[in-house]
């Protein structure tokens, strides 16, 4: 650990608690930020860890380094910062940036903090992931020290696998109210009859009729109760309350899915954080921190940052623009019934209220939302027509991505679509004895997409593995519902 | 220093070259990070695991991005591999930055990713020739060599020494002291001179595809062995039933048909070898693609002998490779294996698909001879 930390030196210190001391002017909320100097190695090393200084030993971390060394190398590309949602919070600068670089990038995470601590996404995560992620190391550690590195990290795979089926809104989720009565004690029910007269009661429900009734509710008592009573989306939940798992391997499955579940607000709230840090950084820094002789190389490298070739979707840039939209609109009191209504073009251009409730409202968006609702409330045509957004598509017969609308209506579906859940597919347990016979059935909510069947086919084998008994997907393929199967051996696919 | 990734790097790297965990080699796919090169854009190829997972199969899905443009104008060019397509500018804020190349350091990556061994010449101190460098700076010398900047340079030093110099005046007049040249160094340079034998089967039922797959492991091994020698030749045979010598373009476009008689092909090269290129002097690499389809067996055991005769003796390596056609019997390589197994001056392999070229490349240079 010695030769880790890198205390920040005593003038980027001093220059840490100036910018400090403007963020809260402005009303930023933040916890303590504790910033270190790396070198480029570790630098790509920490990335690679997912900003972590240590996680548990997987290749996917190499795999993580080798791409992020690699373009280091060729010059492709090099990490600005990076900042762990943690109490207090932590953050890495890179040594040898030039001193506007850091004062940047020290602006920059402050808008992130500010956002982990305040958004209500975060709100559930573990505020004290850097010591739960040396912990799981630990743990990890220990299971291959016992099992041998093969075994775990085959395991860790097929964990890795199912990685992305879980619930992001699960810990929102408040249940209460008593659990229904247990199958035995359930009072008989009564016999459904048809409303009758006395003398017509023999002729309406004759005896015949009464003992086929009884007999359909026996069955429907006697029937099985369904695992999971409602479709369930958190299937790694699912599989460690109802798989056979050893305590190691449950042990792991649990570890993923803490992790998964710790970065799932981070991919929910991409476009909004990055927007909000950007939007941050810019003013802190233009209006606060920078001195004159700064002010063409920060111009400079804020372009870079900030910069979409053409057919690029770049997260900082829209996120950022889309606040000061926001910001423009509130100020000049561009909302409401009024300013929906008026369709005179003249009118709306020179729109001025005078309200100044940007700065407000802005705060607002950053506390409740996350990227699906920041786009679906505030994405407007006038934002998508100034802003020069298209969608694109691949042309089936030359191959090529192309252009394929500039109409708002299309742009935003495909632009909540993407978000919407990550752009992964909405899969659930149905059934974890399916056919009775102990087989998982997990059904696709299809939404006009298909999987992608090889991969969906080693998936499937990745869960055969934790289900250790035969496991089905029901999903539609072409507009044609498959049910696709594997038994620990063969695949299987069919009608249904 | 070492760092804490190391171990999970290591274990990445050797995943990839299949050393450990065969059973995640199937999902290697080879992302790439993209370079421009001139007009061309050149790809690094980074290997990257793709863990299964339930996801959307990226069939025309797009996205949505920013930018001038009319509705049906390419943002990006498809690739031809179905399965790796769809990066383009769907993965929101991933940022391709522009990378220089040449060819060289391409040639170098290929051969740190193919993990190609700086090959081993003969001949090396045979061929010396001498070249001047330009690597410093005298007081004396021809006029055409002054060196003006460091001359004027020299002079303001003077003038400030002196205080001569004012900077309201500011005039730096050299006089004759002031005066450098450049110098140079005679360094002896060694050659190695390097032979490359291209020889293709363009009989007819070589298919277009094939020939493609030819062409890419050409290229690359042309590149390659750039990279390792000055000086390097390259000669081009085609033949069906005869064989001729052709150009470059001429190999990697023509389209004949007719029978298959690889002899023809082994004189042709046997004969090129001895009488322009002393296996002394020379290190002879011949390449042969084919389908593996001969004409008749009388005519492969013809071939069995002058490649042991003539050609194996005088080269540093044989490299037979056999691309898969509908047509073929594949019987060739079969053969080769038979008669030289063990010999390691030949070597070959099989190139199924596009995939399996840097398999190939790797098998053919990988001994570094």
């Amino acid at each position: 650990m010695q030769h880790r930390k890198s205390r920040l030196p005593a003038y980027l210190l001093d220059i840490q608690r100036e910018i400090e001391e403007h963020a809260r002017g402005y009303g930023l909320d933040f916890w303590d930020v504790s910033f270190e100097i790396l070198d480029y190695k570790r630098m790509q090393e920490v990335a690679a860890y997912g900003g972590f200084p240590v996680r548990y030993p997987h290749w996917r971390f190499g795999m993580d380094f080798d791409r992020l060394s690699k373009s280091h190398v060729y010059g492709l590309s090099q990490i600005y910062e990076m900042v762990i949602n943690n109490n207090p919070a932590y953050a890495y600068l890179l040594e040898g940036n030039s001193l506007v670089d850091q004062k940047m990038v020290i602006a920059h995470v402050l808008g992130h903090v500010d956002f982990f601590k305040n958004n209500y996404f975060f709100s559930r995560t573990n505020r004290h992931m850097i010591d739960e992620m040396a912990n799981h190391a630990t743990r990890v550690r220990r299971h291959v020290e016992r099992l041998g590195l093969e075994k775990v990290e085959t395991f860790i795979d097929s964990c890795l696998c199912l990685e992305n089926l879980i619930d992001p809104m699960s810990p929102f989720i408040v249940r209460h109210g008593a659990e229904p009565p247990a199958p035995g004690e359930a009072p008989p029910a009564e016999l459904p009859r048809l409303r009758a007269k006395g003398y017509m009661e023999h002729f309406i429900n004759p005896p015949e009729f009464l003992e086929k009734q009884r007999k359909k509710l026996d069955d429907e008592r006697d029937k099985p109760r369904k695992t999971p009573r409602e479709p369930e989306r958190d299937v790694l939940q699912f599989l460690l309350d109802h798989a056979p798992l050893e305590p190691w391997e449950r042990d792991l499955l649990s570890t993923v899915r803490e992790e998964a579940y710790y970065f799932a607000p981070q991919r929910q709230t991409k476009v909004l954080n990055e927007g909000w840090a950007a939007y941050w950084h810019s003013k802190l820094m233009t209006e606060k921190v920078l001195k004159p002789s700064e002010v063409i190389d920060y111009a400079d490298h804020n372009a870079g940052v900030l910069a979409a070739a053409p057919g690029q979707f770049n997260p900082y840039k829209v996120g950022l623009a889309l606040l000061r939209h926001i910001e423009e609109r509130w100020d000049k009191g561009r909302f409401g019934k009024e300013w929906n209504e008026c369709d005179d073009y003249d009118a709306r251009r020179t729109w001025d209220k005078h309200l100044g409730l940007g700065r407000q409202k802005i705060f607002e968006v950053r506390r409740l939302c996350d990227d699906v609702t920041f786009l679906d409330e505030y994405f407007t045509a006038d934002f998508c027509a100034e802003h020069q957004f298209f969608s694109f598509a691949r042309d089936e017969r030359s191959g090529n991505y192309e252009i394929d609308s500039r109409e708002f209506r299309k742009i935003k579906d495909k632009l909540l679509f993407q978000l919407t859940n990550f752009g992964e597919p909405f899969i659930y347990v149905e059934d974890a004895n399916h056919a009775n016979r102990g087989e998982l059935l997990l059904a696709h909510r299809h939404e006009g997409a298909d999987l992608h069947q090889d991969h969906a086919r080693a998936t499937l084998e990745a869960l055969a593995r934790i289900w250790r008994r035969p496991v089905n997907l029901r999903t539609m393929i072409h507009d044609k519902s498959r049910l696709l199967r594997y038994d620990g051996s063969a695949h299987s696919d069919e009608a249904g | 220093m070492a760092l804490r990734i190391d171990p999970d790097h290591r274990r990445f790297r050797d995943i990839v070259r299949g050393k450990i965990r065969q059973n995640l080699r199937q999902y290697i796919s080879s992302g790439e990070l993209i370079g421009r090169k001139g007009k061309n854009l050149v790809s690094i190829p980074v290997p990257q695991i793709d863990v299964p997972r339930f996801h959307f199969g990226n069939q025309g899905q797009g996205g949505v991005a920013q930018g001038p443009g009319k509705v049906g104008d390419v943002i990006a060019p498809g690739q031809p591999d179905e399965g790796g397509a769809g990066k383009a500018g769907s993965e929101p804020g991933e940022h391709v930055l522009e990378v220089e190349l040449s060819l060289e350091e391409l040639a170098e990556i290929l051969g740190q990713e193919l993990e190609l061994p700086r090959i081993e010449a003969k001949g090396k101190e045979r061929l010396i020739t001498q070249k001047d460098r330009y690597v410093g700076i005298r007081r004396a010398g021809p006029e055409s060599l002054r060196h003006f900047k460091r001359t004027f340079r020299q002079a303001l030093r003077r003038q400030i020494m002196m205080g001569q110099y004012d900077p309201k005046r500011p005039m730096v007049v050299p006089v004759r002291e002031d005066r450098r040249y450049r110098s140079w160094k005679t360094v002896p340079m060694r050659h190695s001179n390097a032979l490359m034998i291209f020889v293709m089967d363009v009989s007819g039922s070589m298919g277009d595809e094939q020939k493609e797959i030819v062409r890419i492991e050409s290229f690359w091994i042309d590149t390659w062995l750039r990279t390792q020698y000055d000086g390097l030749e390259s000669r081009y045979i085609v033949h069906d039933a005869t064989a001729r010598e052709v150009d470059r373009d001429t190999f990697f476009r023509t389209r004949e048909s007719g029978g298959t008689m690889i002899s023809s092909a082994y004189r042709l090269c046997a004969k090129m070898i001895a009488e322009d290129f002393p296996a002394s002097e020379w290190n002879i690499y011949p390449f042969q693609f084919s389908d593996g389809d001969n004409w008749s067996s009388d005519d492969t055991s013809t071939c069995m002998e002058i490649l042991k005769r003539d050609i194996l003796p005088s080269v540093n390596l044989f490299c037979y490779g056999q691309v898969e056609s509908p047509y073929g019997t594949g019987q060739f390589i079969k053969d080769l294996d038979d008669v030289f197994k063990g010999d390691e001056l030949l070597v070959t392999s099989e190139i199924k698909s596009k995939d399996a070229i840097a398999d190939s490349i790797r098998t053919f240079l990988g001994k570094g001879k």
